[in-house]
């Protein structure tokens, strides 16, 4: 199982999946980041290949690239003109000087500073490796994978009340998601 | 070529989303962050799926996505009604509930 194309298709997928999460995070411009995103969802759906969910894999494409990409795409185009809050455009680094002198509140810059954040991200990174890097090394037998007829199975057999109820879930959220965004209500500030 | 990788390949993603959510003060691009962590951990349930031979870790990961597409419905629903009645995207200059 371990082959040389697997390790291959493994290093590009992450390439991928971590250049598309840092411009993700990173980029200025709102759009060019929710392309990145797209980037990284496909990347993650590529692993899912690989580690034998096909049928995730399929629903993340048609899911995250399909449905969620295109509603954030669409939402970032009905709020364009109020992304811009005063501060420059483009991949300049982020004003943290401004902010460390009170200008955040003004809307001088349009992220926070990455200082601190950056050290709890990273933090966190170090503590989740440590806590999983002694987890069983080899990947088990290609037959052990577990299938799609199997997922399946357990959707309509054991787990047949959460998927009833996400279903419900997902219903609540459009019906709620049309009547918050509709025009009709007026708010008195 | 082990499972480790694609774990380490997880939490970057995760670290990554929380940096995002950290420094965005963007609704959407916080929005985005909060993809990155959904899927950061589906990947991880994928994993580990894989490691135990057990289906219902994807199972999961499937409940994942879904809630992750209620999610940014609602989430999208909100920064709309919040640009129309606060004129603004940015998380902290929503001032309509501080009286």
């Amino acid at each position: 199982m371990p082959t040389g194309g697997y390790t291959i298709a493994f290093v590009i997928l992450a390439a991928l999946a971590l250049m598309g999460a840092v411009w993700t995070v990173t980029l200025r411009n709102l759009f060019r980041a929710a392309l990145s995103l797209g980037l990284a969802l496909i990347a993650v759906a590529g692993f899912f290949l690989l580690l034998g969910a096909e049928f995730l894999a399929f629903t993340q494409i048609l899911v995250y690239v399909g449905a969620i990409l295109t509603l954030i795409i669409f939402g970032i185009m009905l709020t364009a003109k109020f992304h811009q809050s005063g501060g420059s455009v483009g991949r300049q680094p982020c004003g943290w000087r401004h902010s460390l002198a009170g200008n955040d509140i003004t809307g001088s810059v349009v992220n926070r500073p990455p200082l601190p954040a950056g050290i709890a991200s990273v933090g966190l990174f170090v503590l989740l490796t440590a806590s999983t890097w002694s987890l069983p090394e080899h990947l088990p037998d290609a037959g052990l994978a577990p299938t799609t007829a199997a997922l399946g199975q357990q959707l309509v057999v054991l787990l047949v009340l959460p998927f009833e109820v996400i279903s419900l879930v997902i219903l609540v959220a459009l019906i709620g998601s049309v009547a918050l965004a509709s025009e009709k209500q007026r708010f008195s500030r | 070529m082990t499972l480790r990788w694609f774990l380490l390949v997880s939490h970057a993603l995760f670290c990554l989303g929380v940096f995002g959510m950290l420094t965005r003060r963007n609704a959407i691009a916080m929005l985005l962050s909060i993809e990155l962590l959904l899927n950061a951990a589906g990947l991880n349930f994928v994993c580990f799926s894989r490691i135990f031979s057990n289906a219902q870790a994807q199972t999961i990961a499937f409940f994942v996505i879904a809630l992750a597409a209620c999610e940014a419905v609602v989430g999208l629903a909100i920064i709309l009604s919040l640009s129309r009645h606060a004129k603004t995207v940015f998380a902290d200059e929503a001032k309509l509930l501080s009286g």
